[in-house]
């Protein structure tokens, strides 16, 4: 049986990056290709402008933490490009022991906004030029850490009185930006950072 | 053909021959049967629950033959809080707030095994059951319960509503967040757990 051919972006991408290229493999008929995370938002743009990649669609932004302890955190992003019917799965390595920080694509696909939110909300990966980083599904107090790490316990550091406790004496409109509350009652009472984040203009950066 | 004057007189005799035009009852008996057979619910659904509290809602269950002709999407013109469906921490305030809004008498019914005890999300994001956050007068379990299961519930709070005292003064009080801010001691919410069959290691207090 022959091995299953990958995308021929694959060799395109190793032609014009080389080293930055770390490996590829293929997976139930999938390309996977790995970039090295100092060069990614350059890769990333040229399969989306590069005119025999015409990577025009992101279909999702997530991270993975493997359980053994040794793996890097990977980032994937799920690429179509829809007028070519064809897929590439891009992923980096993130060392565990660096701080987690990639650069954000939400200047080459505006759908990523909210997906690297949701990866920094649940991974705590910090995504570099991001317009507005914080988190999604936890409310922004949220102060037990990143769920979906493995080093997090499945029902939280705190326990479930002291997550009840927290739960009851948070003001519900404190959860929402002033643009999602439409009124600015509550303003006094939201969180100092979330505060001066708003104040700036709803544009966050990573230190 | 056509309809007859009714002969006023005539009319009058009979019904005044067949029953008089005053009855007596007990007060207690008078408001708690128009109190259960006028209860509005607020349907608080967040989850799968929340289908089937609308299937039970709809032509072929019909909520409205117990006296929730209407479904009350205000708290404050709520009687009857049903939450149907997980509550995630998020959402512990806003309920609480909504149950804060309802004005008396109001009761509360939990909804499906999420609702009731946490269900199959024992995790970070759950609330262990919404009596930690809110009294509860009535637990319906399964997952989702049947639209039978929901429509039992509410002939049980009739139940209970039948068996209140007007001069019980306890009843009405309004059951506020403790010094501590929690509702529930973790001791109490042990206690009333035993009964839910919970898993071993699933805790709701600790």
């Amino acid at each position: 049986m022959t091995a299953p051919e990958p995308s021929p972006s694959v060799a395109a991408l190793r032609a014009r990056f080389g080293d930055a290229v770390v490996r590829h493999r293929v997976s139930c008929g999938d390309t996977i290709v790995w970039v090295r995370g100092e060069r990614s938002h350059e890769i990333l743009a040229w399969l989306r402008d590069d005119p025999g990649q015409a990577f025009d669609y992101l279909t999702d932004v997530t991270a993975v933490e493997y359980r053994d302890a040794e793996l890097p955190l990977e980032m994937v992003y799920q690429l179509r490009a829809l007028a070519r019917r064809a897929d590439l799965r891009v992923k980096i390595e993130l060392d565990k022991a660096a701080p987690l920080e990639v650069d954000s694509v939400c200047d080459l696909w505006s759908g990523a906004n909210w997906l690297e939110r949701e990866v920094f909300d649940m991974f705590g990966v910090a995504f570099r030029g991001h317009p507005d980083l914080r988190r999604i599904l936890m409310w922004d107090t949220y102060a037990e850490g990143y769920p979906l790490r493995k080093d997090f316990p499945l029902r939280g550091h705190f326990s479930r009185s002291e997550q009840t406790r927290q739960a009851l004496a948070a003001n519900p409109e404190s959860h929402y930006s002033l643009e999602e509350l439409s009124l600015a009652e509550t303003y006094h009472e939201i969180p100092e950072d979330m505060r001066e984040r708003l104040q700036r203009g709803e544009h966050g950066e990573v230190a | 053909m056509g309809l007859t004057p009714p002969d006023a007189d005539r009319s009058l005799a009979e019904v005044s021959g067949v029953s008089p035009n005053w009855m007596t009852a007990r007060l207690s008996d008078l408001v708690n049967w128009s109190r259960t057979r006028s209860l509005w619910p607020m349907p608080f659904g967040t989850a799968c629950c929340a289908i089937e509290f609308m299937a039970t809602a709809a032509s072929r269950y019909d909520l409205s033959r117990f006296g929730m002709e209407r479904q009350a999407f205000s708290p404050r013109q709520a009687d009857v809080l049903i939450c149907a469906g997980r509550l995630p921490f998020k959402l512990a305030p806003v309920i609480r707030r909504i149950w804060d809004q309802m004005p008396q008498p109001k009761w509360s019914i939990s909804m499906g095994a999420c609702a009731s005890s946490g269900g199959i999300f024992d995790n970070y994001a759950m609330v262990q059951g919404i009596d930690t956050i809110i009294p509860v007068d009535v637990y319906v379990p399964g997952c989702p319960p049947r639209p039978e299961g929901l429509l039992y519930a509410i002939l049980l709070l009739q139940k209970k509503i039948m068996g209140e005292s007007l001069t019980d003064q306890q009843l009405r009080i309004e059951q506020t967040l403790g010094p501590d801010g929690l509702f529930r001691t973790p001791a109490l919410i042990d206690e009333i757990s035993e009964p839910f069959g919970n898993s071993v290691h699933q805790t709701r207090s600790a």
